[in-house]
């Protein structure tokens, strides 16, 4: 029994509950709810350290034992996304603290941002497919209310998309649920893949698996990112951080786990499939990131070409590959809040959303501008900084693997990044001044610090290889042992 | 200015407590039999939603003076923390523990903590619905 692991979701859920009843003091609700994530932090870093200590741990609610109850069970992948997306939103909370817009905070924004990550955590942690589909909803149904929050034209627009397309997928969620305990007669996770591998994986369940893998690519925004650009775009910045920080991340972490512990028996099937799917997604990411000059779409494809790039790590299936996601996926929560935050700010201080309205912000705010190139080379896969190794060690599994035209699609498609920001740095930080320096607006200190800090995590996640690797090793290691899983969630002492 | 709905008005003068009973007992019975704390919540909503039907928003809320948004946030805050509750006797989240006591009047009575998380469960759900409802008809 560890009681500590539940705290992750917990602790968010009290403090936003809480934090409703201080609507009228924005001061409260701002530090409070970075206190309370703060400590989230502390104590995920405290379990990750634990299940480096003791292996996978597991809470069972109400001292249910599986696989009847319902379980929180922590690997240190779950635990390294859970740390992560923590950071993550501490800084991403920081900045809104700094942006001060009262008119959502009076709305309730930050109890809203608590539970969204409530349900994050509780996705990452949960060791039941039916409780994924909760915190799932859970998650969903705060960003649906963020999504909307302020009640600008545009964001009622892109919500309304959003709202229905999700809504569309939590019901073929809900189908493929219902089919997968028709069929097994259990939903604890450990227990259907104990019981998969029994029966090896017959065609029947194969396709309930590409149920699944349809769900979570329009969670992941894979293939599916159709309604992704236009609602990403229509979000305040800090929110619009938080988005793309985590909200793919979690359909993201469900095709891994899905892939690699319940449907891993048939891959010359689904992990072909999702190897195409990925490929497209990368160079459909590519068109769009080139094909606007408005950055907030281009930075919106650029979620979308990470996204291809992480799952080819699952397509190419060996630990190499896997441990190169993992890095890549921890990078990406952190460079894609930083890349979110960069572009809100510029769009904040210059009014302007086309990279070719502006020129020369570097000479406004130099300390600002070298970040985004620090952001911007790290995106791209430059060492030293962050993204560096998990380019790597995704592009060496890959080749292991003998998928060399994905291999090929992946790197040309980090290119295109790369290109893509480029250009926005070139225009809008390069060249010629076009705000005078009597007429430029104030960065605020708190609101530079957030992206400070998020880019001396991806340098020092960079250059700290040596310290993360463990942790991704062991999360590599649970992923591809679906044994050691099954172990450690499922035994009774 | 009102259409003339005495009928309606009376009937649910009546109806009203008919309803609160019944999502009291519905409320109750859930420990061992169908109900519990959603749906004796949503029972419980009901009755309100028929009072503002009947009669209208400003004179219901003049007569209960709620903060539905605050009632909902009284529940979840109240169902977590019989949750969390368990932590201090060294159970694990959300378990819960029942006993059966002797009392003078009531005879053998069983009283059980998950009473206390289902009624935070009903406290959230009414709040929820009365909230969607009002702003509902506030919309139109």
């Amino acid at each position: 029994m560890n009681n500590i692991l539940v705290f992750p979701m917990v602790l968010p859920i009290i403090a936003g509950v809480l934090l409703l009843f201080f609507r009228s003091n924005p001061k409260v609700q701002r530090w409070g709810s970075i206190l309370t994530m703060v400590v989230v932090f502390l104590i995920s870093l405290w379990i990750l350290e634990k299940v480096m200590d003791e292996g996978i741990l597991r809470l069972d609610f109400g001292e249910w034992a599986p696989p009847f109850g319902i379980t929180f069970v922590a690997d240190a992948f779950a635990m390294l996304l859970v740390t992560t997306s923590s950071l993550v939103t501490i800084l991403c909370l920081l900045y809104a603290a700094f942006a001060k817009d009262e008119k959502r905070e009076k709305f309730f924004l930050y109890p809203f941002l608590l539970l969204l990550i409530a349900g994050v955590n509780g996705a990452f942690l949960t060791g039941d497919l039916f409780n994924l589909f909760v915190c799932f909803e859970v998650m969903l149904l705060a960003s649906y209310v963020l999504m909307t929050l302020g009640g600008e034209k545009k964001q009622l627009t892109e919500g309304i998309k959003y709202i229905l397309i999700n809504i569309l997928s939590s019901w073929f969620f809900l189908l493929g649920i219902a089919y997968l305990y028709g069929t097994l007669g259990t939903l604890n996770m450990a227990h259907l893949s104990q019981r998969i591998a029994e029966v090896g994986q017959p065609p029947l369940l194969t396709t309930i698996s590409i149920l699944f893998l349809i769900v979570f690519s329009l969670k992941a925004g894979l293939v599916l990112y159709f309604w992704l650009p236009g609602s990403y775009e229509a979000l305040p910045t800090a929110i619009s951080a938080l988005f793309a920080a985590l909200l793919t991340k979690v359909g993201v972490y469900a095709l891994f786990r899905s892939f690699t512990l319940l449907f891993y028996h048939e891959p010359s099937i689904t992990h072909t499939i999702i190897g195409v799917m990925a490929m497209i997604t990368m160079i459909g990411g590519s068109i769009g990131a080139i094909a606007y000059k408005d950055v907030r779409k281009i930075v919106a494809y650029n979620v979308i070409i990470a996204i291809g790039f992480i799952l080819v790590g699952l397509a190419s299936n060996n630990v190499e590959s896997i441990q190169g996601s993992i890095y890549y996926l921890v990078h990406d929560i952190l460079v894609k809040g930083l890349l979110f935050l960069m572009v809100g700010t510029v769009i904040y201080l210059t009014g302007k959303t086309r990279f070719d309205q502006v020129s020369g912000l570097i000479t406004n705010y130099p300390l600002f501008g070298w970040i985004f190139l620090i952001t911007l080379l790290s995106l791209g896969g430059i060492p030293p900084f962050s993204g560096f190794a998990g380019k790597l060690l995704i592009g060496k599994g890959a080749l292991v693997a003998g998928e060399y035209v994905m291999v090929a699609v992946a790197f040309l498609s980090s290119l295109f990044v790369l290109y893509s920001l480029l250009r926005i740095f070139l225009n809008m930080f390069w060249g010629e001044t076009s705000i005078l320096k009597k007429n430029q607006i104030y960065l605020s200190k708190g609101m530079l610090a957030s992206c400070l800090i998020l880019a001396m995590l991806t340098i020092g996640l960079g250059l700290g290889m040596s310290v993360v690797s463990p942790y991704v090793a062991e999360a590599a290691n649970v992923l591809t042992n679906p044994n050691l899983y099954i172990e450690g969630a499922l035994n009774n002492d | 200015m009102r259409e003339n709905d005495i009928i309606l008005q009376t009937v649910s003068k009546v109806a009203v407590f008919i309803i609160l009973t019944f999502g009291v007992y519905l409320f109750l019975s859930g420990h061992h039999n169908p109900g519990g704390g959603f749906i004796g919540g949503l029972t419980l909503s009901s009755a309100f939603v028929l009072l503002y039907i009947a009669f209208d928003v400003e004179s219901v809320n003049a007569g209960i003076p709620l903060n539905y948004k605050m009632v909902a946030a009284v529940g979840v805050l109240i169902a977590i923390c019989t949750g969390m509750g368990s932590l201090l006797f060294g159970s694990a989240f959300l378990s819960q523990s029942s006993a059966y006591f002797n009392l003078p009047v009531f005879g053998k009575t069983g009283f059980a903590t998950v009473t206390l998380f289902e009624s935070g469960v009903a406290l959230g759900v009414v709040g929820v619905v009365i909230t969607i409802m009002v702003s509902i008809s506030e919309d139109v």
